[in-house]
C-alpha cells in the first residue's frame, strides 16, 4: 500500500471511529476538546526533571482509552509522525547534562537521562490525548465547538472544507499516481519532468472545481456561513470538563499525589 | 518541521499562539475587505489539494530519493498572502486533526514556522517585488526557490528558538542550529524547485490565476502604515516574548558574576519573607539542586508520591472498569429486552 493509500485509509479508520455509539462520542464537543487542550497543557507545564509527577498523569489517555474502547497501538502508531523531531530534541540530553541526580546502586542516573525520559513521556501522552480527541470528535464536530470558542468563521469555514474535499483530492492523487506508476515503472516518484504538467493540470482542475463547488453551495443557499444545528450542553458534559480540570489541577498543581500515598504508607 | 507539544513549554506556546492569532486576525480582515464570496471555497478545495498533493513523492535528480511539497510559498503565490495563510492555518489544523502531525498546543509555533513565513516574507518581500513588472520562466523560477528556501530556513530557525527556549534540550544552540538549517536548505531547494514547475506551468495555462503579477509597485501595492506597525508589532511581540526567555534560560554568566565578586554563587539570606519563601519553595520542589528530596534514600520522601501514583492509577482503572461493566450490563438488557 502506497503513502496516500495509507492516509486515505487512515482517514477512513478515524471516520469509522468518530461515528461510533459510544457514551464518550455523545459528549459536546467543546467539552472533547476542552479536555484534551486543559490535559495537554498541564503534561507540556511539568518541569524536565518532574518524572514522578508526570507519569501519573497517565489516568486521563489511561481513562478515555477504556471509555472510548480505543486501540492503544493505533495511539502509538500515531508516535511515529512526532518520533523523529522528539527523538531528535531529547536524546542528546544524557550527553550534555551529566549532573548525577540519583544513584541506584553503583549505576548513577543523570538530569539528562531523566529530562530525556520525561521528553518521552510528554509526547508520548500528548500523542495520546490528541488521538483520543480525533477518534471520538469528527472535524465538523472540532469546527462546532471552534465556533463556540468564538474562533472567526472564515478560518472554520476553510477547515471545514478542506475535511470535506480531502478523501476526493487525496483518491484522485491516488488514482494520479497510480497510472503515472503504471506508465513508469520502478521509478521511484514523479520523474521531474513531469512535475509542472502533472501537478499543473490537476492544480487547474481543483481550481476550477472550487468554482463549481461554490456555484453548488450557492444553490443550496450558501450566504458566507453554514446553517448548525445547535447542540445543547447538557449536565454531563459539564461535570465531565469540570471533573478532569479539578482531578488533573490537583495532580500537576498540589501534592495530592503524596498525600494519598502518605495514607497507605504510614 | 512539524513541533510535537512536548517540545514547546506552555509560555512559548502562548507566545506563539497570542502572535499567530494577531496575524489570523488581520488577514480576516484583509480576506473580508477584499469580499470575494468566490474565495472562501477557492480556499477550501486549495487546502485539501495542498494536503493531497503533499502525499505526492517527487523523484530528485541525481539522488535517487525524493521529497513533498510544503505548500506555503505556492499558496500565498495563487491566493495572495492573507487568504494563503488562512488556508495554511486549516491545513495544519486538519494535518493535526486527522494525522496528529503536529500538535493542538504547538499548532501556534507551527503556524508561525511554516504559515507565516511562507505567506508573507514569501508572498509580499519575496514573490511580489520579482514579479511587480509581469512574469516569466526566470522570475517565477526565481522567486519559488529563493522564496522557499528563506522561508523554510527562517521556520527551521525558529524551531530551534521555540525549541531551546522551551528548555526541553540540553543540545547547544549552535549545534542544534547546525543541524537544522543544512538540512532545511535541501528541502527548501526541492520544494521550490516543484513549486516553481507547477507556478511556470499555471503561468503559461491560465496567467490569471497567480496573484501579485504586473501590479505597480506604487503606494497601493506597497505595505501601508498600519500593515507594518501590524507586522513590527507582531515580530516585537515575538523576539520579546519567546527570544527574552531564550535568554533567561540561560543565567550562567551571573552566576559567573557572583562567584567573582562574592566568592560564592549563591547569597546567604535571612528573614521571615525569605524563610516562608524557602518553606513553599521547599514543599513545592521535587527536585531540588537537581537532586531528589531527601536524597539519603534512593527516591527519598517521593516514595510516598508513587505510592499516590499507583493508588490514583489503582482507582482510574477501577472506574474505567465499573464504567465498562456498567455499559455491558446495559447493552445486555437492551439486547435481552429485544
Amino acid at each position: 500500500m502506497n503513502t496516500i493509500e495509507n492516509n486515505l485509509h487512515t482517514i477512513d479508520k478515524l471516520s469509522e471511529l468518530q461515528q461510533r455509539d459510544l457514551w464518550m462520542n455523545k459528549l459536546h464537543p467543546l467539552t472533547r476538546l476542552l479536555s484534551s487542550v486543559i490535559y495537554i497543557v498541564l503534561v507540556a507545564s511539568f518541569d524536565k526533571y518532574d518524572i514522578v509527577h508526570l507519569a501519573i498523569m497517565a489516568v486521563y489517555p489511561f481513562f478515555c482509552f477504556m471509555v472510548g474502547e480505543l486501540s492503544l497501538k493505533d495511539g502509538l502508531y500515531r508516535m511515529r509522525v512526532v518520533l523523529p523531531l522528539v527523538l531528535a530534541v531529547g536524546l542528546p540530553n544524557p550527553f550534555f547534562d551529566r549532573q548525577v541526580l540519583i544513584m541506584a546502586g553503583s549505576f548513577a542516573i543523570t538530569g539528562g537521562m531523566v529530562s530525556m525520559v520525561v521528553l518521552m513521556i510528554k509526547g508520548l501522552f500528548t500523542v495520546l490525548a490528541l488521538y483520543v480527541l480525533i477518534a471520538t470528535s469528527s472535524v465538523e464536530d472540532i469546527c462546532y465547538a471552534l465556533r463556540c470558542l468564538h474562533v472567526p468563521k472564515t478560518i472554520v469555514i476553510v477547515v471545514l472544507l478542506i475535511g470535506r474535499y480531502i478523501y476526493m483530492l487525496g483518491s484522485e492523487a491516488s488514482r494520479i499516481t497510480t497510472a503515472y506508476r503504471l506508465r513508469a515503472p520502478r521509478q521511484k516518484g514523479i520523474h521531474y519532468k513531469a512535475w509542472g504538467t502533472l501537478v499543473g493540470q490537476w492544480l487547474i482542475r481543483s481550481m476550477d472545481r472550487a468554482q463549481v463547488v461554490y456555484e453548488s453551495m450557492c444553490l443550496r443557499g450558501f450566504r458566507g456561513d453554514f446553517p448548525e444545528s445547535k447542540r445543547g450542553v447538557r449536565l454531563n458534559d459539564v461535570l465531565y470538563t469540570l471533573v478532569w480540570a479539578l482531578v488533573l489541577g490537583a495532580l500537576r498543581f498540589t501534592g495530592a499525589v503524596e498525600l494519598i500515598g502518605q495514607l497507605f504508607v504510614a | 518541521m512539524h513541533m510535537a507539544d512536548a517540545l514547546v513549554s506552555t509560555a512559548v506556546a502562548g507566545t506563539m499562539y497570542v502572535c499567530s492569532t494577531g496575524v489570523a486576525a488581520w488577514s480576516v480582515k484583509k480576506v473580508k475587505e477584499e469580499n470575494d464570496p468566490k474565495k472562501i471555497p477557492l480556499m477550501g478545495v486549495m487546502g485539501a489539494f495542498v494536503f493531497a498533493t503533499q502525499m505526492l513523492n517527487f523523484t530528485i535528480p541525481g539522488t535517487g530519493s525524493s521529497g513533498h511539497l510544503c505548500g506555503g510559498m505556492m499558496l500565498s503565490a495563487l491566493l495572495g498572502p492573507w487568504a494563503g495563510f488562512l488556508t495554511m492555518i486549516g491545513v495544519l489544523l486538519v494535518q493535526c486533526l486527522l494525522f496528529a502531525d503536529g500538535g493542538l498546543l504547538a499548532l501556534g509555533c507551527n503556524i508561525w514556522n511554516m504559515a507565516f513565513y511562507g505567506c508573507f516574507v514569501g508572498a509580499l518581500l519575496i514573490w511580489r517585488p520579482i514579479m511587480k513588472n509581469g512574469a516569466s520562466r526566470l522570475k517565477i523560477a526565481a522567486a519559488s526557490v529563493i522564496g522557499c528556501i528563506l522561508t523554510l530556513q527562517m521556520g527551521a530557525f525558529s524551531v530551534c528558538l521555540e525549541t531551546l527556549a522551551s528548555g526541553v534540550t540540553e543540545l547547544p544552540f549552535g549545534v542544534f542550529v547546525g543541524v537544522m538549517q543544512p538540512i532545511h536548505l535541501a528541502i527548501g531547494l526541492v520544494e521550490g524547485l516543484i513549486t516553481a514547475a507547477v507556478l511556470i506551468f499555471i503561468n503559461e495555462a491560465r496567467p490569471e490565476y497567480l496573484w501579485g503579477v504586473g501590479e505597480s509597485n506604487g503606494a497601493e501595492g506597497r505595505l501601508s502604515r498600519r500593515g507594518t506597525i501590524g507586522v513590527l508589532a507582531v515580530l516585537a511581540a515575538f523576539f520579546g516574548g519567546v527570544v527574552s526567555l531564550f535568554a533567561s534560560a540561560f543565567p550562567d554568566g551571573l552566576e559567573w558574576s557572583m562567584e567573582k565578586v562574592a566568592g560564592t554563587a549563591e547569597l546567604e539570606r535571612a528573614g521571615g519573607a525569605y524563610a516562608s519563601a524557602a518553606g513553599i519553595q521547599d514543599v513545592t520542589s521535587l527536585l531540588p539542586d537537581y537532586a531528589f528530596k531527601g536524597s539519603e534514600s534512593v527516591f527519598g520522601t517521593t516514595f510516598s508520591g508513587i505510592v499516590g501514583g499507583v493508588v490514583v492509577v489503582g482507582v482510574c482503572v477501577g472506574v474505567s472498569l465499573l464504567f465498562r461493566f456498567f455499559k455491558n450490563k446495559k447493552v445486555a438488557e437492551q439486547t435481552d429486552n429485544s
